[in-house]
């Protein structure tokens, strides 16, 4: 019935630490490759969402009499259609499935509608008439504190306080300074979108879907629909693209919903616009710092107090502001501590995971305080990075001591040492320029800046949260098949799962099936850099019980102990010399069939003094900015990237550059250009006319070096490394304008305004 | 108040044939406002051309008209009657891939690959008129297709390795 879902695959041989390339790189550059906005069954609905237009008001009543006369309507349904909770959320069921009798934020689900063609779909959406009565907007997260509760859970998602050491202890130099972040967009290119089929006897539904983490997708639409948990089956379609913004529920139970009551398969897309509107941006971030050092350069202590926008609904806020507040101060040596950070509900949209997950906004905090401390200071900031620079035995902010690898002062090193680009010709090409095409920029007037950054973030979830993964492996007929829900998003997890399981099993034909939940066990989300550490190593972990199996039965069969097998290359062999197959042959006429989870090191919550061993894991990055401001037109050139990173040890090197690439397009997105721009709550600018993504003329040049130092625990050694390349390359890039022009820049993005008329002022 | 997604009609409803990858097709009852993207996608099962933001600014779904790299969002399917399309499945042989195809695999340019149909398209075009671009006419040709995975440097590696293979070729 499916014409295709993301098709099993099948690979050319690569073992672990070769550029193996995509399983799935043959289809997609074939446009065969299926995303979920793709498919298609038989007989299938087209559904659209009714969303509200208020930034929050009572609903008085919901008209759907005109939607439902629509000729080629199917369905319409509400909240009293939901069958079981009427609420979901990632970490509490704070946000509604369709809204009753009040709407929190622009763009909240009200209603769904089924119809045969999706034009009829969005035209009956259109004819629901739904009347409110304006309530007074909460849209200041500083007021939101005081504030009268928008909702029953109250105002205050989370206020963390860290202290540690003396919080009276004072520097010889004292620098302060107010910085704040814009809210950004995933933007992924493939919009949200999922097909539900419903089973023959409606008691159940599958849902061909585009998510971080099946699993909990299926939990909660099983609630959400009264179900139990297994009549509810996911399996992962090709997912265009995910950042974060594919964590929380979507269209998922809509879709369901549709499906179940119309007895059809049911297909929704989100178009542009309502993917604004539709998932969690990146945080809005305010946030204050003063730092002390000696007059050497030695830091004493860090004050801050950081205040994160979450929106409307919780999301993940708690557990962002968990990784704002323990990364506040950067990857330095901070012996006195007093922070306090506080996450907060508006009528603003909702915020939640975004690649970096509250790290990025702390870490423009604290390099732009590093920035100001070392010039008053009048030191190098490269030097007071590396004097400061944490490492293995040091704690962090939470007391944690660091006990695996973290070469932070390798990675600033080296980041610092690698080559920089050749200057600015006097008569360069215009689209070498400021502004690129079609801009008009004055050689004369342009000017070079260097800036520098560092970071360190967690890998995997914290706080004491088992996040564990799941993989099974089979054999049989000769076949080797893994199973792993690791929902594959991009980041190439297809990959590193084949190079894992051939490497374990010394075998190069291996099949990856289908991400699906009814096979296999959870894998956890893909999110917090955390899918080649935790699902590459439960598939390493079946892949051996898998591998151990056969050596047992190969050694069975000659009547052998199975100590008397070695495996030398691709070959079982036995000392006698009886026995020397390769593992092919060796797993002839086999059924093997294991399964293994994979927990890391346990966690712990923090205490009251925001004190604990919170995290599994740390990875450290560094980035030197190389920038060309224009002046006049405040436009920028982002010339040059160069960085280290800390990555344990590459799998897939050639992965891991794309990785470094890709975190460092959207580091500078935020820099110089993404903002979601929300006025009186409502976003000005849900289209990709409006909100600008980075293109091939922003791109800068990527210089990157890794440094490899396997982490104990990992598979093979290997930390995530998703993340780093996005948090300290946006306060590189702010620091190398500042560099250039003078400007203080507290605030990112960087508006062409802020330099040409910040400029104007300071007689630039 | 209304909710969103507003469209006044869905009305007259036209039939007409289109000639995609040399081959024509029958369109029946379609909407006079369908976008050449949609009738392709959702009309003809040609589903390699994406949807990311069906307003020309991102490229997902570049094809060509006529042997023109257009954005088939922006092209109403009605007034491409008559005309040569060219779609991402229409380029490469049976089960092969082409030099731009295979580049893109090699050199690591695709990861999640919703952009990644669009830039085949986009790239061919170039190096059609232009074998040999320069660093920054390459950016500038493909500047119409947003990646949001690569950063681009791994695009930029596939253009100059295809450049490469084909100097290669013809030497």
């Amino acid at each position: 019935m499916i014409a295709d879902t993301a098709p099993a695959v099948r690979e050319r041989p690569g073992r672990v630490g070769e550029s193996a390339p995509r399983p799935d790189g043959v289809p997609k550059v074939r446009g065969e490759f299926a995303y979920s906005s793709d498919l298609y069954a038989e007989g299938m609905l087209w559904g659209a969402t009714v969303r509200s237009t208020q930034v929050h008001a009572r609903v008085r009543s919901v008209d759907v009499s005109a939607a439902w006369a629509t000729p080629g309507v199917r369905a319409v349904i509400t909240a009293s259609d939901v069958p079981g909770s009427a609420h979901y959320g990632l970490d509490s069921d704070d946000q509604p499935v369709f809204a009753a009798g009040v709407v929190r934020h622009v763009g909240e689900p009200i209603a769904a509608i089924a119809a045969d063609r999706p034009e009829t779909a969005r035209l009956a959406a259109s004819r629901v008439v739904v009347d409110y009565e304006p309530l007074a907007p909460l849209l200041d997260p500083e007021e939101s504190l005081t504030a009268e509760p928008i909702h029953p859970n109250g105002n205050v998602f989370r206020h963390l306080p860290i202290r540690k050491g003396d919080p009276d202890a004072v520097g010889d130099v004292v620098v302060e300074g107010t910085y704040t972040t814009g809210m950004q967009d995933q933007a992924f290119l493939g919009p949200e979108s999922g097909l539900a089929i419903p089973d023959d006897d409606g008691g159940g539904v599958e849902l061909f879907i585009s998510t971080q983490w099946l699993h909990i997708d299926r939990d909660q639409v099983a609630a959400c629909l009264g179900l139990p948990p297994d009549k509810v089956r996911l399996t992962l379609s090709g997912v265009g693209g995910a950042f974060g913004a594919r964590e929380d529920i979507s269209l998922q139970v809509h879709v369901c919903l549709l499906a179940l009551v119309t007895a059809r398969p049911v297909k929704m897309v989100y178009s542009r616009e309502e993917s604004f509107l539709g998932h969690v941006h990146r945080h809005p971030a305010r946030m204050w710092y003063r730092h002390h050092a000696t007059h050497d350069g030695v830091l004493v202590k860090v004050e801050a107090r950081l205040l994160l926008d979450g929106g409307a609904y919780l999301s993940s806020s708690h557990h962002v502001l968990g990784n704002a507040a323990s990364f506040a101060v950067g990857p330095y040596r901070v012996p006195n501590v007093v922070i306090d950070s506080w996450n907060v509900r508006t009528n603003n949209p909702p915020c939640g995971a975004m690649r970096g997950f509250g790290v990025v906004q702390a870490c423009f905090g604290h390099e732009s305080q590093m920035d100001k401390l070392a010039r008053a200071l009048g030191r190098d900031p490269v030097e007071l990075r590396l004097m400061n620079a944490l490492g293995p035995g040091d704690t962090g902010v939470t007391g944690q001591r660091i006990t695996g690898t973290l070469p932070m002062a390798e990675v600033i090193a080296r980041t610092a040492a690698l080559p920089m680009p050749p200057d600015l010709d006097d008569e360069p090409p215009m689209l070498a320029l400021p502004g690129g095409a079609g801009r008009t920029a004055d050689r004369a007037r342009v000017v070079r800046g260097v800036g520098f950054a560092a970071n360190y973030k967690n890998l995997m979830y914290a706080e004491g949260f088992d996040d564990f993964s799941t993989a099974r492996c089979r054999i049989e007929h000769g076949v080797v098949t893994i199973d792993c829900a690791c929902a594959e998003v991009g980041q190439g997890f297809v990959t590193i799962a084949l190079q894992i399981a051939r490497e374990v099993l010394r075998i190069d034909e291996v099949v990856l099936a289908p991400a699906n939940t009814a096979e296999v066990g959870s894998a956890g989300s893909t999110s917090a850099s955390r899918q080649t550490w935790m699902s590459g190593g439960a598939v390493e972990a079946a892949c051996t019980a898998a591998r151990d199996r056969v050596l047992a039965e190969v050694a069975g069969r000659v009547g052998l102990p199975v100590s008397d097998l070695d495996l030398r290359g691709d070959r079982v062999v036995s000392r006698d010399g009886r026995i020397d197959l390769t593992m092919t042959e060796a797993i002839e006429g086999l059924v093997v069939d294991e399964v293994r989870e994979f927990h890391h090191a346990r966690t712990h919550p923090f205490d009251e003094h925001g004190q604990g061993d919170a995290h599994v894991s740390f990875a450290g990055a560094a980035h030197r900015a190389v920038v060309d401001v224009d002046l006049d037109l405040g436009l920028v050139r982002v010339v040059q990237i160069a960085t280290a990173q800390d990555v344990g040890r590459a799998l897939n090197p050639l992965s891991v550059g794309g990785q470094i690439e890709g975190g460092v397009a959207q580091g500078l997105g935020l820099a110089l250009m993404e903002e979601i721009l929300v006025d009186d709550g409502r976003i000005r600018n849900a289209s990709f006319t409006d909100y600008l993504v980075p293109t091939a003329l922003d791109a800068p040049e990527v210089v990157w070096s890794l440094i490899e130092e396997p982490e104990p625990g990992a598979p093979f050694g290997a930390k995530g490394v998703g993340e780093p390349p996005v948090v300290s390359s946006t306060p590189a890039i702010v620091s190398a304008i500042r560099a250039a022009t003078g400007l203080d820049l507290t605030r990112v993005p960087v508006r062409p305004e802020d330099l040409a008329l910040g400029g104007r002022e300071h007689g630039l | 108040m209304t909710g969103t997604g507003s469209i006044s009609d869905i009305e007259p409803r036209l039939g007409y044939s289109l000639r995609v990858n040399g081959r024509d097709h029958e369109v029946d009852g379609a909407w006079v406002g369908d976008s050449l993207l949609r009738v392709l996608r959702d009309r003809l099962g040609l589903s390699g051309s994406k949807n990311a933001c069906e307003q020309g600014e991102c490229g997902s779904c570049s094809v060509r008209l006529d042997g023109r790299l257009v954005c088939s969002c922006l092209v109403l399917a009605a007034t491409a009657v008559g005309r040569e399309i060219t779609t991402i499945e229409g380029i490469a042989p049976e089960d092969g891939l082409t030099d731009v195809q295979d580049a893109m695999v090699t050199e690591g340019a695709v990861q999640c690959g919703f952009c990644t149909p669009g830039l085949v398209m986009a790239i061919h075009d170039l190096l059609d008129r232009n074998p040999a671009p320069t660093a920054l006419e390459t950016r500038e040709a493909i500047s119409g297709n947003l990646c949001r995975c690569t950063g681009y440097g791994r695009i930029f590696a596939a253009v100059d390795s295809t450049v490469a293979s084909r100097r290669d070729a013809a030497s």
